[in-house]
């Protein structure tokens, strides 16, 4: 952006026009939002009563159906929801184009690991295996 | 990554301590930005002392007197000096604002002046403004129809005139657009709360036909949706106006037409 280019400033910061996108990313941020206002409350309820038991008790709590979908609502919610935030720091934050790249290679990666680790996890100890 | 020093041509070091006017008992420290394009020096911060019986109250007359009575190279922008043209906007006391309208009775201490933030300076406190005046041209700040002109004038209802105050007032003075960390980090894409404000004075006209164009036009990650509200521009704005919600009611009309 130094203002000795030879590029005019308008054809600049018209760059390479309009992604034509945008309110999705921001209205899944907002959706996410209201959702995880209750579902933080009941993981946070869930994970406070599983303190102390042992493996067969944990069982038997998430067995619940009730509480095995809260739980897993709540991991699909608050990784999209971390998945979008980070994109947008990454995208704030980091200006090397390679690294910026990397980086939201890896942000997409890391949530999916994240999202299938813990609902394998949440189903295995759901259905007692 | 994200830089936390400055670049080491741009490390502001102490400047000269210009001598303090004879026999002014009523006196004020000014330390003042000085960077000289032309003397291959770092940005340096003058320290000026200011006779107060000698000048008038407004951080812009104390610049003024300096630049009479001391040094006449201080180099700045002002004009209408009563907070209308947008010229003299620079950082006072950590804040954006006017020098003009600014009441150096309001600082504590030393009056601290620096240019604008995060935008290349040309000289002392002038900034180069040429993104930020382009980025106001993207949104094309001017009535577009399609319909043939009426022999007299476009009609607009009294209620859809209404609409248009706290944004036609705005003089493009910048103290918003550069006290945004969020056009700090993607001056290039984020079109800041300046030219976003402007945008949504033209898509909320009732007399405009390009509504739809203007929308696809911010329909972007960065040219609107950087914005994380964080209010800085509505606190920065010297004319009282709100660029942070004139940037949500763009937003809630983006929603508008494809979600809700």
């Amino acid at each position: 952006m130094k203002s000795t280019s030879i590029r005019t400033p308008l054809g600049k910061v018209r760059g390479l026009g309009s992604a034509k996108s945008g309110t999705e990313h921001w209205w899944e941020m907002r959706l996410t939002s209201i959702a995880l206002l209750p579902l933080t409350l009941a993981a946070i309820v869930i994970v406070i009563s599983l303190i102390g038991r042992n493996h067969a008790a944990v069982v038997q709590i998430l067995g619940s159906p009730l509480v095995a979908i809260t739980m897993l609502l709540f991991v699909w919610t608050v990784t999209l929801h971390m998945r979008l935030g980070l994109q947008s720091v990454i995208e704030d934050y980091v200006h090397g184009k390679a690294m910026k790249t990397a980086l939201l290679i890896a942000n997409t990666f890391l949530t999916i690991v994240l999202w299938l680790a813990c609902t394998y996890a949440i189903l295995k100890l759901s259905f007692g295996v | 990554m994200v830089e936390f020093t400055l670049p080491k041509n741009s490390r502001v070091t102490d400047g000269k301590v210009w001598p303090k006017p004879e026999g002014a008992t009523n006196t004020r420290e000014f330390r003042v930005y000085r960077w000289n394009p032309d003397d291959g020096k770092n940005p340096q911060v003058d320290t000026f002392t200011v006779d107060l019986d000698d000048c008038g109250p407004m951080v812009l007359d104390a610049l003024i007197w300096i630049k009479n009575k001391i040094d006449p190279t201080l180099t700045f922008r002002r004009s209408c000096r009563e907070g209308i043209c947008g010229s003299c906007a620079m950082n006072i006391d950590g804040v954006n604002t006017l020098a003009c309208t600014k009441d150096m009775g309001e600082v504590k201490g030393a009056v601290k002046v620096n240019p604008l933030p995060h935008q290349p300076v040309a000289k002392d406190l002038v900034p180069d403004l040429t993104n930020f005046f382009a980025q106001h041209a993207l949104v094309q700040p001017w009535l577009q129809t399609e319909t043939v002109a009426p022999e007299k004038e476009w009609p607009q209802s009294r209620e859809d005139r209404e609409k248009l105050d706290g944004l036609y007032e705005c003089i493009l003075c910048a103290c918003c657009s550069t006290s945004c960390p969020e056009y700090w980090w993607n001056p290039d894409r984020y079109l800041g709360p300046a030219a976003l404000l402007h945008a949504y004075r033209w898509v909320i006209d009732s007399r405009d036909e390009a509504t739809g164009e203007r929308l696809d036009q911010l329909e972007d990650p960065f040219r609107l949706f950087r914005c994380v509200t964080i209010l800085n521009c509505s606190k920065a704005c010297p004319k009282g106006l709100n660029p942070a919600k004139a940037i949500a009611e763009l937003k809630k009309l983006m929603v508008e037409r494809q979600k809700t």
